[in-house]
């Protein structure tokens, strides 16, 4: 079981949640089980996410396998200049 | 081995070397084509009618006139742009922003536009327009517009990132909290604590290209449009949404950009000229004026933020709050969630809350300026921080270098950060001459901090061996300041052949995979960890090639700077086959060779800058001016370090103007005043010192050759590095930007009544 770390926006999505636990191996799993457990969260994947493995951002790679225990954060996905 | 990404020690041949940009005589002679200037056949000039109102209804608009003037060949409103959104919000402002759609929501929001078969005719047939308006209440300033009574300016938006989701429509879009800790605990820890509000005037990213494109659709549904940009996919997969366009159907290319800085990330008039073109069944060419790009492109947003930073008597920061508050403009963004996510990203915190305001009001859609909300977050936080230090009785930068974040430490947006740069830049700043140079009379020095993320994203590259063994790279990322170089040079070292030998082209969209736009300091991060996979399938190819011209196993074959070489004593009498000879071969060997790579390119790295600042201050006029100033910052690997060099010094110009002069005023009407480059005054070469630059090179390990972006970070720290130094000189502690003489003059006075 993953522990998901919230942040911003995200955690108004999760009822206000700073984590949730999730089983998954991948990136693209974590998202699925995340929107089925907070429908809102939808919203906030069309905004657009990304997700921290121990502390390296992925952004649009969501083959990614995540290590047991890793550190997990999903954040807003940000624009640049 | 292809697809390795990361960073294994290499030693670089080509990359670190500073040969000519490929661009650059055909930029200096003024050969090279810009938004403005390409034409078609029968092009038609396209002028835009934009609202003098910060906030209208429009009641009617009578276009019949214009339509009935000879010259004229379409007039659009926003009923020839129907909403094809299929309820994606962002889609439908970038829409409503394009062109108002029964209110014009600031000063410049563009209501009808024509197309005429010259400028004359086309500006006669603005005037012939008729709009009605219905005048109604505004708001431009942020705090203002957060208040219970201030007017609404977007009925459909809700506040997002609060629970309970509210029930009615507030200026509030969006509210973003960061963070971790227990903040009341760490201040209750603290021997001392600084507490201060700051406010940051909007400006704009200033690019000397006005926006402009050339637009041609035909009654075949195809279309081709030439446009400034810094992402010609993205504008072609939003314009084609939004016109109803199959996007294989819409060519898009880039002219070359007189810069962007995050401004040309938009989507601003391109879909009325698309339009217009469609309408008129003619090329329509659409050139902003200046007034134009400053009244309705994307400035900055101006910010409101409180900071609370305490500390024991040791320096340790115990805790730290931000409360920011951002104006996005009239479209909902999230501006004030990137100030929250950036603002104390410099230092290791146990307790630390950010709370960003996202916050709507009458002025153009913010968009975003390099390293989009961390400067005017760092304005604030690095202010307050060399406050606290003072108090504590502790040089700021030894403070600072106390605080700083390392690998290990918990972000305070989230994550843990790997290996990272601040300590090794403070370390620099700390032993740098220009921190021990003795300072003339009316003289201060200040230094600061800063940080940004830095991003990868989709990306396509082709790699084409010509049969003479030059290399043709071709690539879908803007070059905004010098990729094509640095491009090249990765190219070259990957093949082991000379930088001469490669061509790096941006192409247009019909030519290769869809790429992400050239910002978050990702064009030389995606395209050069693209070009590297491309250059190692081309490579593939060459070593097959070698390997059947010999009649031996590809496994014996390795390729060595050029050339391929048959390894093993059985080999030792096969000459080497350089990639010329394979090339030159290549008709009987299997045909052209070529390396693709498609890729998704994560794991760029973040990157921190530490500024010194000189200033000078009239005693008299408190006019002011930087003597010096030195950038220090790390670029993971510098591909290119004159170009490196540039990005460090352009962003601290940048960030100069900004403190010093540049602001967006507005009347009581809520109407731009200075939309011009005379009012509204961008710094020149000769307000500016010779910008001094440090180039550290922390290798990212995520990318193969240890890059990380360069673009944005130096823009963070210059207007808290000025802050700190004119506090030092003026003996006032200045809170609001841009630090002009008039307000420099109100502060001393106020410090001495």
């Amino acid at each position: 079981m993953l522990k998901v770390c919230l942040s911003g926006p995200l955690k108004g999505a999760a009822d206000g949640a700073a984590s949730v636990s999730i089983k998954a191996l991948t990136i693209r799993e974590l998202l699925r089980k995340l929107v089925t457990q907070y429908p809102d969260m939808q919203h906030q994947l069309d905004d657009g996410i990304a997700v921290s493995i121990n502390g390296e951002i992925f952004r649009d790679s969501w083959s990614e396998e995540i290590p047991e225990g890793a550190e997990i954060f999903l954040l807003p996905r940000i624009q640049g200049g | 081995m292809a697809n390795d990404t990361k960073f294994r020690n290499r030693k670089f041949k080509a990359v670190g070397t500073r040969p000519p940009r490929p661009d650059g005589l055909d930029k200096v002679t003024g050969r090279a084509k810009y938004g403005a200037d390409t034409f078609a056949p029968g092009q038609l000039v396209g002028l835009i009618l934009r609202s003098p109102h910060a906030h209208a209804q429009i009641k009617r608009i009578d276009t019949s006139k214009a339509e009935k003037l000879r010259g004229v060949k379409a007039v659009i409103t926003s009923r020839d742009l129907p909403d094809l959104t299929d309820g994606d919000s962002d889609l439908y402002d970038i829409l409503e922003n394009s062109m108002a759609r029964g209110r014009a929501l600031y000063d410049g929001h563009a209501v009808a536009a024509v197309a005429a078969i010259d400028a004359p005719t086309a500006r006669k047939a603005l005037k012939l327009i008729s709009v009605t308006y219905k005048i109604l209440p505004h708001v431009t300033d942020v705090d203002e517009a957060m208040k219970p009574d201030a007017p609404l300016v977007q009925p459909r938006v809700f506040t997002s990132g609060v629970s309970p989701k509210p029930k009615s429509p507030s200026n509030v879009a969006k509210v973003s909290e960061f963070g971790h800790g227990d903040v009341k605990a760490g201040f209750k820890a603290a021997d001392f604590i600084v507490e201060r509000s700051y406010k940051t005037e909007q400006t704009h990213q200033g690019y000397i290209e006005p926006h402009a494109c050339l637009a041609s659709v035909g009654p075949d549904g195809h279309g081709e449009l030439w446009v400034t940009t810094q992402g010609h996919f993205i504008f072609r997969n939003t314009c084609a949404a939004l016109l109803g366009m199959e996007v294989a159907k819409l060519k898009v290319t880039s002219s070359e950009i007189g810069g962007g800085f995050g401004g040309k990330t938009h989507i601003w008039m391109e879909p009325i000229a698309l339009a217009l073109s469609r309408k008129a069944n003619r090329p329509v060419k659409v050139e902003m004026s200046r007034d134009e790009v400053f009244r309705s492109t994307g400035p900055t947003a101006s910010t409101s933020i409180d900071i609370k930073i305490g500390a024991k008597k040791d320096g340790r920061i115990t805790a730290a709050t931000a409360v920011l508050r951002y104006q996005d403009g009239a479209f909902p963004g999230s501006w004030a969630m990137l100030g929250a996510m950036t603002s104390y990203a410099c230092y290791d915190l146990k307790n630390v809350k950010t709370t960003g305001y996202d916050v709507l009001v009458n002025r153009p859609k913010v968009a975003a300026y390099r390293a989009p909300s961390a400067p005017m977050a760092a304005f604030a936080v690095e202010s307050a921080v060399d406050e606290l230090a003072t108090e504590i009785g502790m040089d700021p930068i030894d403070f600072r270098i106390k605080n700083a974040a390392k690998e290990g430490t918990q972000s305070s947006y989230g994550p843990t950060y790997g290996p990272i740069g601040i300590g090794p830049t403070l370390a620099a700043a700390k032993k740098h001459p220009h921190m021990r140079a003795r300072l003339k009379k009316n003289q201060g020095r200040g230094m600061a901090c800063g940080f940004w993320f830095n991003f990868g994203g989709e990306t396509c590259t082709d790699l084409n061996i010509g049969n003479d063994g030059t290399v043709t790279l071709t690539v879908g990322t803007i070059d905004v300041g010098g990729a094509r170089a640095s491009l090249s040079l990765i190219a070259a070292e990957e093949l082991g052949i000379p930088y001469e030998r490669v061509k790096c082209n941006i192409t247009d969209t019909g030519s290769l995979g869809h790429n992400d736009m050239t910002d978050g300091s990702r064009g030389t991060f995606s395209s050069g960890m693209s070009t590297i996979f491309a250059a190692r399938k081309a490579i593939e190819i060459l070593r097959q090639r070698a390997a059947d011209t010999w009649a031996i196993p590809i496994k014996d074959v390795t390729w060595e700077d050029g050339q391929a070489i048959a390894k093993g004593k059985k080999h030792k009498k096969l000459k080497p086959l350089s990639l010329n000879e394979l090339a030159a071969a290549s008709p009987n060997s299997g045909g052209p060779i070529a390396g693709h790579s498609q890729i998704v390119a994560d794991g760029a790295g973040v990157s921190f800058a530490s500024h010194i600042c000189d200033i000078e201050v009239d005693p008299d006029t408190s006019a002011t001016k930087v003597v010096r100033y030195t950038v220090i910052q790390d670029a993971g690997k510098a591909v290119h370090p004159d170009y490196v060099e540039g990005q460090f010094q352009g962003a601290a110009a940048q960030g100069i103007g900004w403190a010093l002069n540049e602001e967006y005023v507005y009347d009581e009407n809520g109407r731009l005043q200075n939309p011009g480059f005379l009012d509204y005054r961008v710094p020149v070469c000769s307000d500016l010192p010779f910008i001094d630059t440090q180039i550290l090179e922390i290798p990212n390990p995520n990318h193969p050759y240890g890059i990380r972006g360069v673009g944005e970070t130096s823009i963070v720290p210059p207007l808290a590095a000025i802050g700190n130094a004119l506090s030092n000189v003026a003996g006032v502690r200045m809170t609001h930007t841009p630090m002009s003489p008039p307000r420099i003059r109100k502060a001393i006075r106020g410090k001495q009544t």
